[in-house]
């Protein structure tokens, strides 16, 4: 016998209660959705701000290195995007649109279709995304409720830059991933 | 080692002790806050519960259910029985990629079937890549919890080895900084790897995805820089619906560290194009763990550490004291399905207070379970349980009390016991502790007096 | 007394009847001044808690059975100790013969707090108490028997035996950083574990000594016990008065 069948058998043969699956209600908070998603970023060590503020950290920084994926800020790309996504390693900044955002606790949708390379948003220094104000869902339940019938074959809730807080659980900004996250509300 | 005995150990270092105490109180503190921010907190738990149990009613059905869709999806599917099979097919998809360096990323799965040493063994490197997780494995330890793996560690000791291993400034116990020298060294390894493994938070039956979620992004920089992504999954971890993440991953941030959510929330569903994802399905001891009726629910769990973070015994004795790959209470529930005979003084590292009962976001009783292991542990062995009623017997419930009480309790007890064990001169109830002053009547004998 | 009062039965616990006969006193004056028609039903024993938390439950069931017998013509039992309360409720085997008095015993025992608030529905005590009290909540009263809300939960908070405390005149509630953590006591956990059961008691210990408590006080003796071991040997300067003495002092 396979191990599958093992498993499946081994299961099956056991007089298990049946349970009932249960609804998920439709919860939901109130307060503003901006305001709120603005402080679930900033909770999460990332930062919500302007078009203009940040063509002004742009211009201060002098990058290099950028790829943007975003209509909204294509002018300040200096590469394009790589068929292979180790020549992401010096990468300076990704600019990306997200599809939504998550009021509750600031994670940003993103698939495949944003993304062009999985490894964009965690391989680059900095990265960018570019999100509608008017796209902000109060919690999760209704940000699954949005891509329920969403077929990519990766996605990601992505909420803040990479962190840890290993040693001494001091927080440090800039693990593995982005060092830092901006979201431009338009 | 037993409990008791790791536990004293640890507690020698006493500010250290304190300190390990502190910093998880305070861990527990914050989810604490964040949960009553939620108004719905208490019955997301209940949700929480109710999937999962619905999930151990039929996992038979639902593993198929992921396993058709993943399939469908281009996912390769494996299934493995135990811990062997598990490492051998893990290792046998390396030789296939002719790949002798591999990144990983948190997996309590791969700790638990002990991948590491067997990859090494037969001459793969393999890299740790969340950075708690690369500092226990310098020092060649598990991590001592599961969410926080060096949390028994002070700066100063991660400062000593990194400047040994990374060369790091010596003396230099900045956390940003020896973060930074870690990720400089991780990104080398996750720009070289080409097969990359991770564990998994949740499979989905109808969807064949399945989620990994990390504040640091290792998991994501591993795969998708690799050309092939393991995925190792025990066969508890599923869930029927994409909407039950929102129950779930709304619970598991704020209930492990009190934030709330994780910083990347990673769902696969399907290769890049030209590339691989594989997962195996792992049974080692979960089947068994399910035919047991009392136990059962500690398949619920999802990994968040919450009851560590809050058990007194935890804080106070440190991850190692356990043992066992999963410590703390719910390793305590978990171990002695595994091995009784190995991990038979777990259930009784616990007052049975039931604080992790109610941290639980997945609503196991564990106070309850860690109960019923002990009314287990005392059939089978015989020898430990047996110095306990010795230990009790010559602790409190010492003379005049053990004549005294006139039912069947202390007799049935201790019959087979003979009376030098039992009045042992050696007193742990004394040792650091005086015996209340004896009143000159019982209340019984006041009672007589007073009232009849 | 009213004439139809209805009859209680004091279950005082082993530990309770050999080193504390004064909270078992106390215990049956306050119920008396409350207007209760109170007996201690002679020949009873332990619950069988000691035993069965360490692991011999299937030992219990002649002290259970016993148990049963002693208070079955009772229409409640009123114990002074939550966890003593809670093991009869939900530890107890189930015995043969006796499911129906078994039901019944579950669902008219107790704990000395909460029958005052739940039973005789007594919202506050008219006496005086001008001392700083330090609460110690058990766990199994807290967790087990929901006698005050648990920090852990999402819940609105509330404190069945602070509730009647601060009623008192001159009583000053000591609020502590850690409101509801367990002491360590444990039962067989305080000589198997003691290391790390000493070292609990400590921490609690220091937490009503940082926040200036003068008597310790809890509707468990047993955790009580546990502490002022502690606190004797150390020659720490804390009284302790179990819930039932601080009550019916006050009422005096």
């Amino acid at each position: 016998m396979s191990s599958r069948e093992k498993i499946l058998s081994a299961i099956r043969s056991l007089t298990l209660e049946s349970k009932a699956l249960p609804d998920i209600p439709n919860f939901s908070n109130s307060g503003d959705l901006v305001e709120r998603f603005t402080q679930s970023i900033s909770g999460n060590k990332g930062e919500v701000l302007s078009k203009g503020e940040l063509e002004e950290w742009f211009s201060s920084s002098g990058f290099s290195k950028v790829i943007s994926r975003s209509s909204q800020f294509s002018e300040l790309a200096t590469l394009s995007l790589p068929e292979d996504p180790h020549a992401l390693e010096t990468l300076e900044v990704a600019i990306l649109d997200g599809q939504f955002g998550v009021a509750e606790n600031g994670a940003i949708w993103l698939e495949d279709r944003q993304l062009g390379l999985r490894a964009l948003p965690f391989a680059t220094e900095h990265l960018v995304i570019v999100l509608d104000r008017n796209l902000l869902e109060d919690t999760m339940h209704q940000g699954y409720e949005k891509i329920a019938a969403a077929h990519s074959g990766f996605g990601l809730f992505l909420a803040g830059p990479s962190k840890t807080a290993d040693i001494e659980q001091s927080l440090v900004i800039g693990a593995q991933g982005a060092k830092s996250l901006r979201v431009v509300l338009i | 080692m037993t409990h008791p005995e790791n536990a004293a150990e640890f507690l020698k270092d006493s500010q250290k002790a304190k300190w390990h105490d502190e910093t998880l109180w305070f861990v527990r503190d914050k989810r604490d806050k964040v949960s009553k921010g939620i108004p719905e907190w208490e019955q997301l738990r209940e949700l929480a519960s109710g999937i999962k149990d619905n999930v151990l009613a039929n996992l038979a059905d639902y593993l198929e259910e992921f396993e058709r869709n993943a399939t469908k999806n281009g996912i390769i599917v494996h299934w493995a029985a135990d811990s062997e099979e598990h490492n051998r097919l893990v290792l046998e998809i390396l030789q296939q990629q002719n790949c002798t360096a591999v990144v990983k990323s948190k997996s309590i799965l791969t700790e638990e079937c002990h991948l590491n040493p067997y990859l090494e063994k037969h001459g793969v490197e393999v890299v740790d890549t969340d950075l708690g997780e690369r500092i226990v494995q310098f020092l060649n330890q598990p991590p001592s919890h599961i969410v926080l793996p060096a949390i028994h560690l002070k700066k100063g000791e991660i400062s000593e080895l990194f400047h040994e291993k990374l060369n790091t400034e010596k003396g230099n116990e900045d956390p940003a900084y020896l973060t930074q020298a870690a990720r400089v060294h991780l990104r080398e390894k996750f720009f070289a790897a080409k097969v990359a493994i991770t564990g998994v938070n949740f499979g989905i039956a109808e969807t064949g995805e399945f989620i990994v979620c990390t504040n640091e992004g290792n998991a994501d920089m591993g795969v998708h820089l690799a050309q092939v992504h393991i995925a190792c999954m025990g066969i508890e971890k599923i869930l029927p619906r994409r909407k039950d993440l929102g129950v779930f991953l709304r619970l598991l941030a704020r209930s492990a560290t009190g934030q709330p959510i994780t910083n990347y929330n990673s769902h696969f569903r399907s290769p890049s194009p030209g590339k691989e994802i594989h997962i195996i399905l792992v049974d080692n001891g979960r089947t068994a763990q399910l035919a047991r009726e009392k136990f059962r629910n500690s398949l619920k769990c999802i990994r968040c550490g919450a009851c560590m973070n809050t058990c007194p015994i935890y804080r106070r004795s440190g991850g190692f004291s356990y043992n066992s790959t999963v410590p703390g209470p719910i390793g305590s529930i978990l171990s002695p399905g595994l091995d009784l005979k190995k991990h038979s003084s777990l259930p009784f590292a616990s007052t049975l207070c039931g604080s992790c009962t109610d941290v639980c976001p997945v609503k196991i009783n564990i106070h309850e379970q860690l109960y019923e292991w002990r009314q287990e542990v005392t059939k089978t062995q015989g020898e430990f349980a047996k110095g306990l009623a010795m230990k009790l017997a010559s602790g409190i419930f010492k003379s005049p009390l053990a004549y005294k009480i006139s039912g069947s309790l202390m007799r049935n007890a201790l019959k087979s016991l003979p009376n030098s064990l039992i009045y042992h001169p050696l007193n742990s109830w004394g040792k650091n502790r005086n015996l209340p002053d004896a009143p000159k009547e019982s209340f019984q004998q006041w009672y007589r007096k007073n009232r009849s | 007394m009213k004439a139809n009062s209805p009859s209680v039965a004091l279950f005082i616990p082993c530990y309770v009847d050999q080193f504390y006969p004064q909270v078992g006193i106390a215990t049956l004056e306050l119920l008396e001044k409350l207007g209760c028609k109170v007996t201690y039903p002679s020949g009873q024993t332990c619950c069988g808690q000691p035993l069965a938390n360490a692991g011999y439950a299937r030992d219990t069931v002649g002290t259970a059975t016993h148990f049963i017998e002693t208070f079955n013509d009772y229409d409640y039992v009123v114990c002074p100790s939550g966890s003593c309360t809670l093991h009869v409720k939900e530890h107890f085997p189930a015995i043969a013969g006796l499911e129906k008095e078994q039901e019944a015993l579950g669902h008219k025992i107790y704990e000395l707090i909460e029958f005052i608030t739940d039973v005789l529905k007594i919202e506050k005590l008219e006496g005086k108490f001008p001392h700083r009290v330090g609460f110690h909540s058990s766990c199994h009263g807290q967790r087990g028997l929901h006698l005050s809300s648990g920090s852990e939960l999402n819940q609105p908070p509330y404190n069945k035996a602070r509730k009647l405390l601060e009623n008192l005149a001159g009583l000053e509630w000591v609020e502590l950083s850690r409101t509801d953590e367990c002491c360590g006591f444990g039962g067989t956990f305080a000589v198997t574990e003691e290391a790390l059961s000493i070292q609990m008691g400590k921490d609690r210990l220091a937490d009503h000594l940082e926040h200036k408590t003068e008597i310790l006080t809890g509707g468990d003796m047993s955790c009580i016990m546990h502490l002022q071991g502690i606190a004797t040997r150390s020659k720490q300067e804390l009284k302790f008065l179990h819930l039932a003495e601080i009550l019916n002092q006050s009422l005096s």
